[in-house]
């Protein structure tokens, strides 16, 4: 049934179903790698065989704000026995939230050997499959890891400047978008000086991609969601929330479920532009206009 | 300000570790967050909610005869935020009112998490004993 449903999409080899992972474990060619929002949810339990990636702790470089260098991204995967040779499955709480912002992550540095597990860390546990305390010690590998491009996946402040008026699409909630409040519903406060949107953006909340069960709707529901936002096929599209994670579930979405081929995640986005000097922003629950320049 | 002596053993007990292993230090917390007694977890709206943390944790502080008593509440999907409500329970709980109030609002700074948690996670646990002092002081 997962098979059939995934058979819809753009990618189909983008996803596997819980059952497939479950298949999986102690595949020499397989790596299953859990990455959550909370840090200790892998200490609790996991996938037998899984490696964790904090998104925090590992993917972001300690001084700078920006992920880490190719060097330092090969040593984090010697050290997870990760290589270019093996299928990366990423699953995590929260509807793959944060593993969707670890393939997106990896992707920039040329991983393209990469799937999500469909439902993520709470179907696994919901349907009752085993979780293990024992964490997997796998052999050092010798990655090869390419310059991180940071032009075809990723925006900066001055591509969404120089894109304004293309299809810019904000995850985050109502609420934020408005201007209402700078941080989700139930989120810690993270400093951006200005509430709102960036000027054109619609406003698609990542989690309307989402079912109860934390796994993909269906191609079909994705296109009616994207319908009527101006996210049309055969444009650069950018998307953005917060610091770029829930824009990474949609990234995914757009990517590889609906098969765009220009998407690129803003991983600055609010927490920057909402403090950037001298950038416009817009108020309110309607996208607003392009500045003239 | 001063730090009461159990709070003070818990922060001797997580630097006193390799920081790999603290995280385990912190799971073992989590898993001995009190349950509510029963008069509260049939009212869960006399707990208040704590937005400063990502995942939805409740507390409840309760001053009688000087002594401060708190409880919380957290799903076990949430395991960080139940680990940071169990140190300050454990740590503070039962302790004088007075001296609950005087923890230096930055004490999760000094557990030694801030690279293995990462600082904006800890902000969480800085929301929760702010808020723990609040309703301590409202009691006293």
């Amino acid at each position: 049934m997962s098979e059939e449903k995934f058979a819809e999409y753009a990618s189909p080899d983008r996803l596997v179903s819980t059952a497939w992972v479950a298949d999986h474990i102690g595949d020499p060619d397989v790596v299953i790698v859990e990455s959550d929002e909370d840090v200790l949810l892998y200490e609790t339990g996991h996938i037998p065989s899984a490696v964790k990636v904090d998104w925090h702790t590992e993917l972001n470089d300690p001084v700078m704000r920006d992920y880490l260098s190719a060097e330092d991204f090969s040593a984090l995967l010697s050290k997870k026995g990760i290589d270019e040779t093996k299928t990366i499955v990423f699953y995590g709480d929260k509807s793959n939230w944060w593993a969707a912002y670890a393939l997106w992550v990896f992707a920039l540095y040329g991983y393209d050997n990469t799937k999500l597990m469909d439902g993520g860390r709470d179907k696994w546990t919901a349907e009752g499959r085993e979780l293990t305390r024992e964490v997997a010690a796998r052999p050092a590998t010798q990655p090869q890891v390419a310059e991180r491009d940071d032009t075809t996946l990723r925006a900066f402040r001055d591509d969404v400047l120089a894109n304004l008026g293309k299809p810019l699409v904000d995850v985050r909630s109502p609420e934020e978008y408005s201007g209402e409040r700078t941080t989700a519903p139930a989120y810690p406060e993270e400093g951006a000086l200005r509430a709102g949107h960036i000027p054109t953006a619609t406003s698609v909340p990542w989690g309307k991609a989402a079912n109860e069960d934390g796994t993909f709707k269906s191609r079909a529901e994705l296109e009616t969601i994207y319908a009527d936002t101006g996210v049309t096929q055969g444009e650069d599209v950018i998307a953005y929330c917060r610091i770029g994670e829930r824009s990474s579930h949609t990234w995914f979405v757009l990517k590889h479920l609906l098969g765009h081929d220009n998407v690129r995640n803003y991983d600055g986005s609010w927490t920057e532009w909402g403090s950037l000097v001298g950038v416009p922003i817009t108020v309110g629950t309607e996208p607003g206009t392009a500045p003239a320049r | 300000m001063s730090m009461p002596k159990e709070l003070a053993a818990i922060v001797d007990d997580f630097t006193a570790i390799p920081e790999s292993e603290r995280l385990n230090l912190l799971l073992e917390f989590s898993e001995n967050l009190p349950e509510l007694p029963t008069r509260l977890a049939e009212h869960p709206e006399l707990l208040e909610p704590v937005v400063e943390c990502q995942s939805p944790i409740s507390i409840i502080v309760e001053v009688e005869d000087g002594a401060a008593s708190i409880f919380a509440s957290a799903p076990p999907e949430a395991p960080t935020t139940r680990g940071f409500a169990s140190i300050l329970i454990h740590g503070l709980s039962g302790e004088p009112a007075q001296t609950v109030l005087e923890v230096p609002i930055d004490f999760p700074q000094s557990l030694g998490l801030s690279r293995i948690v990462s600082p904006l996670r800890l902000r969480g646990m800085t929301g929760m004993l702010g808020r723990i002092q609040r309703q301590t002081r409202e009691q006293v």
